[in-house]
C-alpha cells in the first residue's frame, strides 16, 4: 500500500531522516514510534506530500507522491500534529471546503460530510465555531477531514497529544474503528498506546528505522527472557553458596531487602530460561530452604524501545519490501 | 481551485477585510467624484479615480495581508499541502477571490459615469478606459500583496511592508527627479537592486550558492557595461523608477491615452508576482 524507498531528508547539515525503507500493507493499524526529534513527523509529512525528500521515493498504491501528487494524495487522509483548522468557521463549513478540495461535489459531498460528522462524533457541534470547541473535538474534526474522500490510508501524527484521559480513550477507540476499514498509520511516543492498538510497530530513532514488527514478535525476539529473580528467607551467604553450584549461571546479584528477605537476580546463557528456574527450584528443594518467589523477567515494549533507541547505531535497518522483521547485528535475530 | 476560491471569498466576508476594502475604495472614489464632478462640475470621471488612487496603498495591504500569512500562522497551510491541489491552484484560487472582492466596489463605481452622463457631457470611453486601468493597477498591487503575504506568517509585517512598497511605487516618479543621473549612480543603484534580488533568491531557495552566483553574474554584467560604454547607464536609474511606476502608467489613461503596453505591463506584473507567490509556497515544501 505504501512503499518508502531509501527516504532521506536533510536540513543543511542535519539529517532528519536517513535512508528509511519500509513497506506498509493494507488493512492494518501501524504504530509509528520514536522519541521526540526521531523524525516521525518529518517522515509523515514526506509520505503525505507536505514535504519534499532529499533522496528516495514514496509510492502510495504504486503512485509516486512526488511525480503524481494528485493521484497519490487522493489515497491519503492526513492529520498533522496540530489539527489544521480554520477557527472562525463551523465544522460543517470546514468539512465542506476540504471535501470540495478533494473533488467531492453536490449530494456526494453532503453525504460524506454527514457520514464523517457521525463517525467522529462531531455532529452535535457541527454548527458551532471551531475556536469554541474543546481540544478533543478539534482533534476529532482533524480526523474527520482526513476521512473525507474515503482515502485508503489514514495517517495521524500524534492524535492523542494534549488530550485528557477520557478523550484519549475516545480517540483510541476511533482509531481502532478506522482500522477495520482503512490502513491506519499513527505516530506516538506513548508506548502502551501503540502496544494496545497496533497490529505492527515501526520504530525509528535518529531518523533511522530500528524495528518493524508486531508488538508480540518484538517482545519475543528482541529481548528474549534470560533472567530469573528469586525471593527467599535464607541468608545472603547461604543463597550465594547454593547458587554457586547451579550450572549456566552467568551473573548473580544478591540483595537483602528491608523486610529481611533476600532477592537474587540470575542471568543465564541457556536458550530456555525455564531450564534455569527448574535448576534453581531443585537446588533449593534439595537443601531444604524455602523459595518464596521465582519469576522469569518478561520484556515489555519500553525496554525494547529504550534498547533500540539507545543502540540504534549498531542496528541494521531492513530495507524495501523485505523489511518485515528487525535485524540486530550480532544477535542473529 | 474553485474550492479555494469559494473558501477564500467566504473568509474575506467572515472577517472585516472585504468590508474595509470596499468601504475604503468607495469612500475614496466617492470623495473624488464629489470634489471634481459635483462641486467643481468637471465632466471627466477619470479625475475622480486618479485623485485618491493613493488609497490603494492602504486598502490593498489590508485585503492581502492575511491571505497566506494567516494560513501559516494557523498551520492550515499543512492542510493545503496535503490536499490534492497544487500550489498554483491555491495561489490562483486565492487571488481570484481577492479580485472578486475588488470587483464588487468597482461594479458600484462603474455606475457613477452613467449617472453623471444624465446631467452633463461625460466622455465615457476615457472614463471606462481609466476604470479598466484602475482595476488592472489594483489587480497588480493585489498580486504584489499576495506575494508579500506569502513571505511571512505575521500579518502586521505583511501589511507594513505592503504599504511601504506601494507608497514607494506611488512616489517613484517624484523621487526619480532627486536620484543621480550619472552612470556611477545608476551602477551603484543597480548593484543595490542586485543585492536585494540575491536576498530574495536566498530567502526563496536557501541556497547561498545560487543567490551569490546570480549576484556575481549581474554585478559582472553591470561592471562590463560600465567599462564598455558608461553612457548606457546615464539616466538609467530615474528611467527605471519611472517605468516601473504602476501609478504613472495609470495617469496616461487618465489623460485620455489607452496605452496597450501599459495593459501588458500590468498583466506581466500580475503574472510575475503570482509566479513568485507559487514559488514561495512551494519553497516551504523544501525547507
Amino acid at each position: 500500500m505504501i512503499e518508502l524507498s531509501h527516504l532521506t531528508k536533510r536540513y543543511g547539515n542535519h539529517t532528519a531522516v536517513s535512508d528509511l525503507s519500509l513497506t506498509v500493507d493494507s488493512g492494518q493499524i501501524y504504530g509509528f514510534l520514536g522519541p521526540n526529534g526521531a523524525g516521525k513527523s518529518t517522515t509523515m509529512n514526506i509520505m503525505t506530500g507536505c514535504l519534499s525528500a532529499t533522496e528516495g521515493a514514496v509510492r502510495i498504491d504504486g503512485c509516486d507522491i512526488f511525480r503524481e501528487p494528485d493521484r497519490a494524495k487522493r489515497l491519503i487522509g492526513y492529520l498533522p500534529e496540530q489539527p489544521p483548522l480554520y477557527l472562525n468557521e463551523t465544522p460543517e463549513e470546514y468539512l465542506r471546503f476540504v471535501g470540495e478540495a478533494k473533488g467531492l461535489r453536490g449530494a456526494e459531498l453532503e453525504r460524506q460530510v454527514e457520514e464523517v460528522l457521525q463517525q467522529t462524533g462531531t455532529r452535535e457541534v457541527a454548527r458551532r465555531r471551531i475556536f469554541a470547541l474543546s481540544k478533543g473535538y478539534k482533534q476529532r474534526l482533524g480526523i474527520a477531514q482526513a476521512l473525507l474522500g474515503n482515502p485508503r490510508v489514514i495517517i495521524l501524527d500524534e492524535p492523542t497529544v494534549g488530550l485528557d484521559p477520557i478523550q484519549i480513550i475516545e480517540i483510541r477507540d476511533l482509531i481502532r474503528e478506522l482500522g477495520r476499514t482503512h490502513t491506519v498509520i499513527f505516530s506516538s511516543h506513548i508506548l502502551s498506546e501503540v502496544q494496545t492498538i497496533c497490529d505492527r510497530i515501526i520504530m525509528i530513532a535518529h531518523g533511522k528505522l530500528v524495528a518493524f514488527d508486531t508488538p508480540e514478535n518484538l517482545e519475543k525476539h528482541l529481548l528474549a527472557p534470560n533472567e530469573v529473580t528469586l525471593t527467599t528467607d535464607a541468608g545472603p551467604d547461604e543463597v550465594r553458596a547454593l547458587l554457586r553450584d547451579v550450572e549456566h549461571v552467568t551473573s548473580m546479584a544478591v540483595e537483602e531487602t528491608e523486610t529481611g528477605l533476600v532477592t537474587a537476580c540470575l542471568g543465564t546463557d541457556l536458550p530456555d530460561v525455564f531450564d534455569l528456574s527448574r535448576a534453581v527450584f531443585e537446588t533449593f528443594a534439595g537443601s531444604g530452604k524455602v523459595l518464596l518467589g521465582l519469576t522469569v523477567k518478561k520484556a515489555n515494549l519500553e525496554d525494547i524501545f529504550l534498547e533500540l533507541a539507545e543502540g540504534d547505531d549498531t542496528l541494521s535497518a531492513p530495507s524495501g519490501s523485505e523489511a518485515e522483521s528487525p535485524k540486530r547485528e550480532g544477535d542473529g535475530l | 481551485m474553485t474550492a479555494v476560491l469559494k473558501h477564500e471569498l467566504k473568509s474575506c466576508f467572515h472577517t472585516l477585510t472585504a468590508y474595509v476594502f470596499g468601504a475604503g475604495l468607495l469612500l475614496a472614489v466617492g470623495l473624488g467624484a464629489m470634489l471634481y464632478n459635483i462641486q467643481a462640475a468637471v465632466s471627466n470621471f477619470e479625475y475622480a479615480l486618479s485623485y485618491f488612487s493613493i488609497i490603494l496603498a492602504v486598502i490593498v495591504p489590508i485585503l492581502t495581508m492575511r491571505v497566506i500569512a494567516e494560513e501559516r500562522r494557523q498551520r492550515t497551510d499543512q492542510l493545503l499541502y496535503s490536499l490534492p491541489i497544487s500550489a498554483a491552484q491555491v495561489i490562483v484560487g486565492k487571488y481570484l477571490a481577492l479580485l472578486t472582492v475588488y470587483l464588487i466596489p468597482m461594479c458600484v463605481v462603474a455606475v457613477y459615469p452613467l449617472i453623471f452622463a444624465r446631467f452633463g457631457d461625460v466622455y465615457l470611453p476615457t472614463s471606462y478606459g481609466s476604470m479598466l486601468a484602475f482595476f488592472l493597477m489594483g489587480a497588480a498591487l493585489i498580486a504584489l500583496g499576495v506575494f508579500i503575504s506569502s513571505l511571512t506568517d505575521n500579518q502586521g509585517f505583511a501589511a507594513g511592508v505592503g504599504i511601504a512598497v506601494i507608497l514607494l511605487n506611488y512616489f517613484s516618479v517624484s523621487l526619480s527627479e532627486y536620484v543621480s543621473r550619472t552612470a556611477f549612480g545608476s551602477a551603484a543603484a543597480l548593484c543595490v537592486l542586485v543585492l536585494i534580488l540575491g536576498a530574495v533568491i536566498w530567502h526563496l531557495t536557501r541556497s547561498e550558492l545560487l543567490a551569490c552566483g546570480v549576484c556575481l553574474v549581474c554585478m559582472a554584467g553591470i561592471a562590463a557595461v560600465s567599462f564598455a560604454d558608461s553612457a548606457l547607464l546615464e539616466g538609467l536609474l530615474p528611467g527605471v523608477m519611472t517605468r516601473l511606476s504602476l501609478f504613472d502608467r495609470f495617469n496616461g489613461f487618465v489623460n485620455g491615452v489607452f496605452d496597450l503596453t501599459s495593459i501588458v505591463f500590468y498583466v506581466s506584473v500580475i503574472v510575475f508576482f503570482l509566479f513568485l507567490s507559487v514559488q514561495s509556497l512551494e519553497k516551504r515544501r523544501y525547507n
